[in-house]
């Protein structure tokens, strides 16, 4: 190991509870659902008529030449790195000693479907010129990268609802491995549209609460029936810890470790076991050099399903063993749905913000606890955590089988 | 149809706006589009396209790269009308 530590200097957001992080953490302090029904005719035509938009529309938070030239999912990319940016200080560095890293799990499915409709009703001629830009899954990522000037890499892991967790890690290797002294980091999704959600109805992953949307997003609760489709991003700067103390940076936390691990189970449904998560729990810990006894907090991936919420809480257990009874799990996506490749990164943003206000956010929308959840779920409202040196997890996983940990740590 | 030159200069004002984001008043004759205006390649596919169906005339690929300036294109939308 090279000795570089990785620390947070800047966060951003762009959620269904709120249009930058100020407001969505107090939104999720207070357990503000960002839940609504679908108002638009399509919505009528598919199971499940009900999403978690985000709180402030991207018109509104920047230029129209902007929103014509890029996908939803690249403007919430750049309204969440210009805030994080921002809250970094506007640091002012080596442009190749600077590198972007954000994942989308589906990338510019709206642009890609709305092109196609115009290509079918007026012709190629019409189809926009700036279509593949928009819909490549690595757009949200350059146009950051573009706009910053960064140089030193610009990267998009995709691993399905992983992808932001992942592109997180990645940002920590690289400032741990020495190609970058920032990263600027994290993931985003735009998939609130009447394919991508008839498509996650048909595999029966979309909860149908068509009369309670607020409701419906409701992990670890018995009668669960399945997630909310979320949008939005979350972006992290991440800084090598003597470059962000040289330049004076307000340092939130550390990334002490990541850990990787992969199923081979089955392209959607959890491994029951959960040997996966386990691994990569483990791999984490020993990454970032701290024991299960460390570790007081975490925000679940917990997506509301009837298979995942028990199959990642019984890993955790098995993993976390007794230790398990001194963290407290917070199931986030009870409040902003599930972004998928944008999951991971907001949760570590919330996460950052758990650490720095040392107060769990709250589980809303558990009536009947499910007696299968064996680990501590902090429930409707926040909760203090300890003083002193604590540590927290944030756990993702994509179809596909990828299980991805990271390790925060106090500063 | 005959245009007169005042007009598709208008036109294409508000289309310059649409595509580039820029404001209608800094947008004159001379001002070259990459240079001046921040109307990229694929931005040009715009003009071209929204031009074309603005004033009915066609604007072939080949001539797109004679179009430099503002004032190349209404006059080559003025001479296509013709």
């Amino acid at each position: 190991m090279s000795g570089r530590r990785v620390v947070v200097t800047g966060l951003g957001a762009t959620t269904p509870i709120g249009g930058d992080v100020t407001t969505s953490w107090s939104a999720l302090l207070a357990g503000t659902s960002g839940v609504r029904s679908l108002t638009e005719e399509w919505a009528q035509n598919i199971p499940v008529h009900f999403a978690a938009r985000v709180s402030v529309e991207p018109s509104q938070q920047m230029e129209r030449v902007e929103i014509r030239r890029l996908d939803r999912s690249e403007q919430f990319a750049l309204i969440a790195s210009r805030e994080a940016w921002k809250d970094a200080g506007s640091p002012d560095l080596d442009k190749e000693r600077l590198g972007v890293v954000i994942a989308s799990g589906i990338g510019g499915v709206t642009t890609l479907l709305d092109q196609y409709d115009i290509l079918r009703e007026k012709g190629a001629r019409l189809v926009s010129p700036h279509t593949v830009p928009m819909l490549m899954p690595n757009g949200p990522a350059a146009n950051v990268g573009l706009e910053l000037q960064a140089r030193a890499g610009v990267h998009t892991p995709v691993s399905a609802c992983a992808s932001g967790a992942e592109a997180i890690g990645y940002a920590f290797d690289m400032i741990r491995n020495d190609r970058a002294d920032i990263v600027v980091s994290g993931g985003v999704e735009a998939a609130v549209h009447a394919l991508p959600m008839a498509a996650f109805a048909a595999m029966k992953a979309l909860s149908t609460r068509n009369d309670e949307p607020q409701r419906a997003s409701r992990p670890y609760d018995l009668n669960r029936d399945g997630f909310v489709l979320g949008e939005g991003g979350g972006i992290l700067v991440l800084e090598e810890y003597e470059h962000a103390r040289a330049r004076g940076a307000k340092i939130y936390c550390e990334i002490a470790g990541q850990g990787l691990s992969s199923d081979g189970y089955h392209i959607a449904a959890p491994d029951p076991d959960g040997a996966g998560v386990q691994r990569a729990v483990k791999f984490a810990l020993r990454d970032s050099g701290l024991t299960t006894k460390d570790i007081v907090h975490l925000n679940a991936h917990a997506t509301s399903t009837p298979a995942g919420d028990v199959a990642e809480a019984n890993a955790l257990r098995a993993a976390l063993g007794s230790d398990a009874d001194h963290v407290a799990v917070s199931a986030t996506k009870s409040m902003t749905g599930h972004l998928l490749g944008g999951a991971g990164a907001i949760e570590s943003v919330f996460i950052v913000k758990t650490l720095q206000d040392r107060l769990a956010p709250p589980t809303i929308n558990i009536e009947d606890l499910d007696p299968a959840v064996t680990v501590d779920v902090v429930r409707d409202k926040p909760r203090a955590l300890p003083a002193g040196d604590i540590a927290a997890l944030n756990d993702s996983f994509g179809f596909g089988g990828h299980n991805v940990v990271l390790v925060f740590k106090s500063i | 149809m005959a245009l007169a030159q005042a007009d598709v200069l208008a036109g294409l004002k508000e289309i310059v706006v649409e595509v580039a984001g820029i404001p209608a008043d800094s947008i004159e004759l001379d001002k070259n589009f990459t240079e001046d205006l921040e109307v990229d390649s694929l931005s040009m596919v715009e003009v071209v396209v929204a031009a074309e169906e603005r004033f009915g005339v066609k604007i072939p690929d080949e001539a797109v790269t004679d179009l430099v300036t503002v004032g190349d294109a209404v006059n080559f939308i003025v001479n296509a009308a013709k």
